[in-house]
């Protein structure tokens, strides 16, 4: 069941849009910000919330990338892999996060720390290579920096 | 020079609040509407400042705003939402404004609103834009305060409320229908145009949606007038353009500039031209959905009229350089991954067409590829090409791909008589799945 302080939460993003629907996205990443993730459970809370269906919810839940449909780590790693980041060795940096943390691409290490995910363009392609921790971004990040910057990260 | 945009961002990274915001001339703009400048009138006074649509588009703003139902008969509520679903990939320009000066947004907004006479504004942010966020949170939360927002302004009976969403990712979201059905809380698919958003928008009713940098424009003309923001630019189309560069260049980074600066301008004189022992092939002049330019191209000024179709078009203004020591083909792979995934998957030969062409390209990648699958890419750029898909996504994909068939063809061939990539000690990396 939604607790107190997320309806409350959700009753504000409403206030946003001329129908509840169009919190939507915002419910999905307020509770996840909470949980971790959208279970099954969680989505049925949000449709009955938002009186919509639980599939008018898990299809916008399933198009967007920041919504996690499975359960992932303390943190959540995102390296970006477009171009700019390409080009000065973001797949060094790949390679490196998972020596170190044995997670590649989609999954999570094993203590439940990280999940590490591909990441569109972060915009930050002046500083490229560039990682996204949570929602702190890295810039000029090598793979011997990895362990430094991942230090603060439990 | 003049650089109206962004003089007063802070060289440390810090943003600007309301307080300085408004000592530095901030909302004095707002202060001018009144029926000596009516909606009708800041239309017209941007239309003759010539200001272009800078996600991309290049789409006059004060013609975008003319298809908008005006009047006491026109349906109401009107939306005005800002673009700042900044997700091409090399572009960078937006978040520097947010981050840097977010009160610009809100003014741009305010008056945008007011040219279409509409009463509620978004801003539509990326979600990995959390900096911005705050930023713009606080920005507008101030705005309310001091009675920007909320409450009608003086001299006039008009009243502008402004939300921020974050958004969850995935790319289509920038494209203008796609990121309406996003702001209503459904899948980001485009929707078929007519009806034009203008008419028929946000919850069926009139709704601009207008690129981050083209709204902080705004105020700065409505202070000083179309003449001086002509004279900003150096070429027919108005003021200045933030231009960007990433890629193996000495000194990457961003520069605000008279809008028809030369690519050599900025490559060599702002970005202090390439990193040490590497050697310029090429570069993609506005973010990934461009064609690719190179040397013969490094003396066009870089606006929306002086780049012929038959090379590009400026795009986004943030280049992405190709350098010697980086395989072309293997660039041009990393984009047709990146669209293959970011495809919203509702037209077919976008879903399958773009996988295919990334599949091919990893071929020549692998030292699989024959020569029949050189024509198999040229068959693809003309069958995703415009008019074959449902929006501009997979169009956009064929550019640089299309591009860089005619400029390195031979670095193709090469991949196919060397049985491999000539570059790479490490093909084994391009094995991300598509």
């Amino acid at each position: 069941m939604l607790s107190e302080i997320e309806r409350r939460e959700l009753e504000d993003a409403v206030k946003h849009y001329p129908d509840k629907r169009g919190a939507t996205i915002d419910a999905l990443l307020t509770i996840q910000r909470r949980r971790g993730w959208i279970s099954d459970d969680t989505l049925l809370e949000i449709a009955q919330f938002l009186e919509i269906t639980v599939e008018d919810v898990d299809s916008v839940a399933t198009f967007y990338n920041l919504v996690f449909r499975k359960p992932v780590g303390r943190h959540v790693a995102f390296v970006c892999d477009s171009i700019s980041c390409w080009i000065k060795g973001c797949e060094q940096v790949q390679e490196q996060i998972k020596t170190l943390y044995q997670a590649d691409l989609g999954q999570t290490s094993p203590d439940g720390r990280f999940t590490v995910l591909p990441i569109a363009c972060l915009g930050h392609c002046e500083r490229a290579p560039a990682l996204m921790i949570d929602q702190d971004v890295y810039g000029d990040v090598t793979p011997e920096k990895i362990e430094q910057i991942v230090e603060k990260y439990k | 020079m003049e650089r109206p945009l962004t003089q007063h961002i802070h060289p440390d990274g810090t943003t600007r609040t309301l307080r300085e915001y408004v000592t530095t001339g901030g909302y004095r703009s707002v202060q001018r509407l009144s029926s000596e400048l009516a909606p009708k009138d800041l239309q017209r006074l941007v239309t003759d400042a010539g200001l272009r649509g800078r996600g991309g588009g290049g789409f006059l703003t004060g013609t975008k705003w003319s298809f908008v139902p005006m009047g006491v008969d026109a349906p109401k509520p009107k939306y005005i939402v800002a673009n700042g679903d900044e997700m091409e990939p090399g572009t960078f320009k937006d978040r520097v404004l947010m981050e840097g000066d977010p009160h610009g947004l809100v003014e741009g907004m305010i008056l945008a609103g007011y040219a279409i006479d509409a009463e509620v504004g978004y801003i539509f942010l990326r979600g990995e834009y959390h900096l911005s966020a705050q930023r713009l949170t606080e920005a507008i939360a101030e705005a309310y305060a001091a009675g920007y927002l909320g409450k009608p302004l003086p001299g006039t009976k008009f009243r502008f409320d402004l939300h921020l969403h974050a958004s969850a990712g995935r790319y289509i979201c920038g494209e203008e229908t796609a990121l309406i059905n996003a702001l209503e809380g459904k899948r980001a698919v485009p929707r078929a145009k007519p009806p034009f958003p203008q008419t028929v928008g946000l919850w069926g009713k009139p709704t601009v949606v207008q690129n981050v940098e083209t709204l902080y424009n705004i105020p700065h003309i409505v202070n000083q007038g179309s003449d001086w923001y002509h004279r900003l630019s150096r070429t027919q189309d108005g003021g200045t353009k933030i231009y960007g560069i990433s890629g193996r260049v000495a000194n990457p980074g961003w520069w605000e500039l008279p809008l028809g600066t030369t690519v050599r301008e900025v490559l060599e004189r702002y970005a202090g031209g390439m990193a040490d022992g590497v050697r310029f092939r090429g570069l993609l002049p506005g973010g990934i959905s461009t064609a690719f330019m190179t040397e013969e191209h490094l003396d066009l000024p870089l606006d929306f009229s002086s780049i012929p179709p038959e090379v590009g078009r400026l795009g986004t203004a943030t280049m992405i350089v190709l350098d010697d020591h980086t395989c072309p083909v293997g660039f041009v792979l990393n984009l047709e991954k990146f669209f293959a995934r970011e495809s919203c998957g509702w037209c077919t030969p976008c879903r399958e067409g773009l996988p295919w062409v990334a599949r091919i390209l990893m071929s020549f990648e692998d030292g699989r590829a024959t020569k029949e699958d050189l024509s198999l890419l040229e068959m693809h750029t003309k069958w995703l090409a415009p008019g074959h898909t449902f929006c501009g996504l997979a169009p956009g994909a064929m550019a640089p791909l299309q591009s860089a068939l005619k400029y390195f063809h031979d670095d193709f061939e090469r991949h196919i008589t060397t049985g491999g990539c000539p570059w790479s000690k490490k093909s084994s990396q391009h094995r991300i799945v598509v």
